[in-house]
């Protein structure tokens, strides 16, 4: 973390107050930070949700056209996910083609809508092997302090729940609700010297070690998770993991 | 994987709990680890697990480029991920897509994670990952072989990293998945696992599991990544071995490389 002066100072500090079982913002270490879930704040997107989470805010817009399927999945609606991090949200944010941070937490967040089953794509075909529905599920990160993983995945979550499929797109007469099945959600923890932490704000993503992300379903069965930066966890701090996603993420389920 | 109907012939666990290629659950497909294989890079290593052949070279630590990425107190290790274009049934578009980044990243930071990049301040660790020949598990076995081409390389490093994946195929809970047991089955668990630490520095998960199911899997791979961790060792006295006898020098201790202090 050398390049990073401030983030050296700022571990140390994390570090003294970790020890002393504190967090910098107060929370104790398996508590989110409150969230604010506003849903259909764009009236030009099919489904929409502007989620804050902390000082994170990101706004998840879905945007469903009618299209071709892929050839091995005629009789499946396309999903598509995007994430973009743009300049606005943090000075370490660049405009351009999307990076390998958009692409992972592009790729975490549909893993979790994907393998949940939050949409039932089955239900969006018009005809088989020639035309279905295609979501796009756009993710733009607004105001940076951590954790995109739950952020934009509550966000899509709460998206889909209001989010309608126009008729008049494939020339029809009425519109139709999403399909929407499931709520897989996701919870993201940090290690920091050895101790989980829920929900990392920005500087403490910036100081951790190793970061775990774990989404889970109603029947508190798992289906997407993803390790990330170079530290390690034990089995045991997996399972520890997996055990706190199920709790929390049922409690940010029945804010639904 | 998830939405795809399994064709009725296929049976992806017959009546005595074997699978479609004869394997049990716990049991892997063969795994042969070659290091050296290449003449240029600094380190290198050729892996075939199963149906898959995965090359892995490593030039480095060397100048890092872009030089905005260099960090004055560590080195930095970069990996590429990459398939060919042939490697598939229906040809690649050749080139990096959103999930060789993805893999790229995760791998990079599982191994930074063994490497003691303080030592080479500034230089970047180069890591290629080429898959030929895909079968399923190719992350793994492109960390598994990065590994030893490090090793190779003579970068120092606290131990090896060992990978495999665990999954669900017609509810049962096995390892190292093949295609088609990653396409019809219900999940995927690829892990990264360090030996020396017992530590997981590779984790991901896609499909639907329970608790009770999870924590068999994470086991079960752990164990067959101890396997792996076993041929990677071989490998690489082979290959020492091999080139003592050749040089008439004596045979470098690769057991040294992988000293660790203290932790």
């Amino acid at each position: 973390m050398g390049k990073d002066v401030v983030a050296d100072l700022k571990r140390d500090y994390i570090s003294k107050l970790l020890a002393k079982g504190v967090r910098v913002d107060g929370r104790k270490f398996e508590e989110m930070r409150p969230l604010t879930i506003e849903v259909d704040y764009i009236k030009s997107a099919e489904g929409s949700a502007r989620i804050q989470l902390g000082d994170t805010q990101v706004v998840v817009g879905i945007k469903i056209d009618k299209g071709e399927p892929f050839s091995d999945t005629p009789n499946s609606g396309v999903l598509t996910t995007n994430a973009e991090l743009i300049p606005m949200a943090s000075e370490t944010f660049e405009s351009g083609p999307p990076d390998e941070i958009s692409i992972e937490v592009a790729r975490v967040v549909d893993r979790g809508i994907r393998e949940g089953h939050a949409v039932d794509l089955s239900k969006m075909v018009l005809e088989p092997g020639k035309a279905v529905w295609i979501m796009f599920v756009d993710v733009h990160v607004i105001d940076y302090d951590g954790n995109l993983f739950d952020a934009a995945n509550i966000a899509a979550n709460a998206a889909f729940k209001t989010a309608i499929i126009r008729g008049s797109k494939a020339g029809l007469s009425e519109d139709q609700p999403l399909p929407v099945q499931h709520q897989p959600i996701s919870v993201t923890v940090v290690k920091i010297d050895g101790k989980i932490l829920v929900d990392p704000t920005h500087d403490e993503e910036r100081v951790a070690d190793a970061r775990l992300t774990v989404a889970t379903l109603e029947n508190g069965n798992l289906c997407a998770m993803q390790k990330g930066l170079n530290g390690a966890f034990t089995m045991e701090e997996v399972f520890k993991v997996v055990d706190l996603s199920r709790r929390i993420g049922a409690d940010i389920r029945s804010r639904f | 994987m998830g939405g795809t109907p399994l064709p009725a012939n296929v049976k992806l666990i017959d009546e005595n709990g074997r699978r479609m290629d004869g394997r049990m659950p716990e049991e892997m497909r063969p795994l042969k680890i070659e290091a050296g294989v290449l003449k240029r890079a600094d380190g290198s290593a050729y892996v075939e697990w199963g149906n898959n052949k995965v090359m892995a070279a490593v030039y480095g630590p060397r100048e890092c480029h872009p030089r905005h990425l260099q960090n004055p107190e560590r080195a930095l290790v970069q990996c590429n991920y990459n398939m060919a274009s042939f490697s598939v049934d229906e040809r690649k578009r050749p080139g990096p897509d959103r999930r060789s980044h993805e893999i790229s990243k995760i791998i990079s930071e599982a191994l930074t994670n063994v490497v003691f990049t303080e030592y080479f301040p500034r230089t970047s660790i180069d890591v290629y990952i080429e898959v030929l020949q895909a079968n399923a598990g190719t992350r793994c076995a492109g960390l598994t072989a990065a590994s030893v081409a490090l090793a190779d390389a003579g970068v120092p490093m606290r131990d090896l990293v060992a990978s495999c994946a665990a999954g669900k195929v017609a509810n049962t809970v096995v390892v190292d998945l093949n295609k088609e047991e990653d396409n019809f089955g219900q999940a995927d668990i690829p892990v990264g696992y360090v030996p020396r630490s017992n530590e997981i520095v590779l984790l991901q998960m896609d499909g639907d599991l329970t608790l009770e199911e999870f924590n068999k899997g994470l086991h079960m791979a752990v164990d067959a990544c101890k396997k792996v961790y076993q041929i990677q060792r071989d490998a690489l006295k082979r290959r020492y071995s091999a080139r003592a006898a050749d040089e008439d020098v004596p045979a470098p201790i690769v057991e040294g490389a992988m000293m660790r202090e203290g932790q």
